[in-house]
């Protein structure tokens, strides 16, 4: 689904450089659900930038099932991301004057698709997250859960090939945390690809492989055992 | 591009802040609203400026003999001459494009010397001998009877029309006018008719005072012969009196023997020339009166600007969040775009139904006072609403423009990290 080659980037802040990403190969294939680890700085969240086409890699070769993203002009890109990619944001980044249906149709509003249609499956994705009593609240009127929840929602809606969460669980207790991690299991379990980015340790063995990231190279990336998030709720 | 869902994300955007957007729907408002009342009030002072021309023959001009300023053909200067009545036909047969010439004489004056006398009344008119084609070119309402006519002209009748002020000052109330006889310099007169000038503003009591007669019977009874006093000559609509006026002056002053580099000798008044210059007068205090207003709502358009760029600001992240869900660059700028839109159209057009009421107001005020001087009915005709419509859709969309493109300036990815 992914395949990444020889992924460059750096930052350049006046005379200084910065050279983030240093050399990444890897590949995701259909229906894993990866997590990728690192302290602040390792590049974790370069990376996942760049994957999700908000950001562009220096050098390097980028293939997302089978089209190369790179030339890429911000149409396009809107295009690809709307297409290919759901993401999932550490604060939610809800539309605060939309109610939670509405959140959740916008990737299909983008996507061109009538109003009726939009709505109905918006409300199936709500329903999916078990929000479907909530959807005319705004998102102030929600919890942190929930609002992850409708986040979740929306990546869904315009049904992507790749969701990439960035610290899904970064603004949430524990409890939530694991809640929103059951869910998203749930999702992978029906054959989504899903990239998690988390410094957090259980979070991350609640997925199927860990890449770990350091100073901008992958020092490590191996399959673990995956723990069930429903074990801890 | 305007679909149902746009509008639903127009309004939610504008509805997020509602007393912003109603303090910055005001500047456009306000703007609006003055550029409509200056051009209503211009046009108010025009109308009751003009309508001190209304109905009279303005491409005409008048036309008098003054002394003689140089010699000529062995004729000294300083001599005094007079038009004679075969000027008027020369003039008509010359000159196709004239539509009225008619010769005049004059008696009497305002201030004079009683010079008319009803039985034991007398008065002070002014006494005036004319053609019938005189009424067309200074309407007047007859009241009762008639005007003069070609068969008065023909026969010489000793016939007269006179004016309200001088109903009033020979005849009892409701004493029968027609019929009756008045003596103008001693000499009986018949009366056909009585008039009121139909545009008289500032002349009203001059104007009432005035008694018309048969030319040719003034030129008889009061021993002018062939002269005539002065001409009031009209040319057709379409061709103006002031390009004529020189040929006419030449041709008199080949009639008259008077040399042809004397201007002295010929004294006018050109209506038309000054009917111009008062039309030109509105037509600088109309641009005056979009030029005030177009700055007035200029303020109003950058405070939209201003405005829609602090929103965009505050709503970086949130752009940032659409343009991940698949929201393209021009999605967005023409969000913006149509955001300032409605928001410059709908304050401009409630802006322009204020201007109309107070307009309404003021109608209504003036109906009421009755008629004040130099001010009638302000007013805007639809063609000023629709170029108000015009500039406010211009100026909408350039209100919108730098804020719709410092939109998209910034990445998504640079976008998404602002709290």
């Amino acid at each position: 689904m992914i395949q990444i080659k020889d992924l460059h980037k750096s930052y350049h802040m006046g005379s200084n450089s910065l050279h983030v990403l240093k050399g990444i190969n890897f590949n995701v294939k259909e229906g894993e659900l990866v997590s990728i680890m690192g302290s602040s700085g390792s590049g974790k969240s370069t990376l996942l930038n760049i994957l999700g086409m908000l950001d562009e890699a220096d050098t390097g070769e980028y293939i997302l099932d089978n089209v190369p993203i790179k030339n890429l002009n911000e149409k396009i890109a809107a295009k690809y991301r709307n297409e290919f990619l759901g993401f999932i944001f550490q604060s939610f980044n809800l539309i605060n004057y939309k109610s939670a249906l509405d959140n959740v149709s916008m990737p299909l509003y983008y996507k061109g698709i009538k109003r009726k249609e939009r709505t109905e499956k918006a409300m199936h994705y709500l329903q999916k997250v078990g929000l479907a009593e909530w959807s005319h609240h705004l998102p102030s009127e929600l919890s942190g859960g929930q609002k992850q929840r409708v986040a979740i929602a929306r990546a869904l809606a315009s049904d992507p090939k790749v969701l990439l969460a960035d610290e899904p669980t970064g603004a949430l207790d524990t409890k939530t945390s694991y809640e929103v991690m059951e869910l998203i299991q749930g999702i992978n379990d029906e054959g989504k690809t899903i990239l998690v980015v988390t410094h957090e340790d259980d979070i991350a063995h609640m997925t199927k492989r860990i890449v770990n990231l350091k100073d901008g190279i992958i020092i490590d990336d191996s399959k673990v055992e995956q723990v069930r998030a429903s074990l801890h709720v | 591009m305007f679909s149902r869902d746009r509008w639903d994300e127009i309004l939610e955007a504008l509805n997020a802040n509602k007393f912003r957007t109603l303090l910055t729907a005001f500047g456009v408002f306000w703007g609006i609203t003055i550029l409509v009342l200056l051009l209503a009030l211009t046009n108010g002072l025009k109308n009751g400026v003009t309508a001190d021309f209304d109905g009279f023959a303005t491409n005409s001009m008048f036309m008098w003999t003054q002394g003689t300023s140089k010699p000529y053909k062995g004729l000294p200067k300083g001599r005094y001459f007079n038009y004679k009545i075969d000027d008027v036909a020369a003039l008509k047969s010359e000159f196709p494009n004239l539509k009225y010439v008619s010769p005049r004489n004059q008696l009497g004056g305002y201030n004079g010397a009683n010079n008319v006398v009803r039985g034991t009344k007398t008065g002070a008119f002014e006494i005036y001998g004319d053609y019938p084609e005189y009424i067309n070119q200074q309407p007047m309402d007859i009241l009762q009877g008639r005007f003069i006519s070609y068969s008065d002209i023909e026969a010489k009748r000793k016939v007269c029309v006179i004016g309200t002020g001088v109903v009033k000052g020979l005849y009892d109330k409701d004493e029968d006018i027609l019929g009756t006889y008045i003596k103008v310099n001693g000499v009986n007169f018949l009366v056909v008719g009585t008039f009121k000038m139909s545009n008289s503003q500032g002349d009203d009591e001059q104007d009432a005072n005035t008694i018309y007669m048969p030319f040719t019977t003034f030129g008889q009874a009061f021993n002018r012969g062939e002269n005539v006093g002065w001409m009031a000559i009209t040319a057709v609509d379409n061709i103006s009196i002031t390009s004529l006026k020189q040929q006419i002056f030449e041709l008199m002053k080949s009639r008259h023997k008077v040399h042809p580099e004397d201007d002295r000798a010929i004294g006018h008044f050109d209506l038309s020339e000054q009917f111009e210059r008062v039309s030109g007068l509105f037509s600088i205090l109309t641009f005056v009166g979009y030029f005030v207003g177009a700055l007035v709502l200029m303020s109003g358009i950058i405070g939209i600007s201003n405005i829609m760029l602090i929103v965009v600001k505050e709503r970086t992240k949130e752009i940032g969040v659409r343009r991940a869900l698949g929201a393209s660059p021009w999605t967005i700028k023409s969000q913006i775009l149509q955001e300032s839109l409605v928001l410059t159209i709908l304050s401009g057009m409630v802006g322009i139904s204020f201007a109309a009421l107070v307009i309404w107001i003021m109608n209504t005020i003036l109906d009421s006072v009755g008629p004040v001087q130099n001010f009638a009915n302000p007013s805007v005709s639809i063609q000023v609403v629709f170029t108000a419509l015009i500039i406010l859709v211009v100026s909408g969309l350039l209100a919108g423009l730098i804020p719709a493109n410092s939109a998209t300036k910034m990445k998504p990815v640079d976008a998404l990290r602002i709290e």
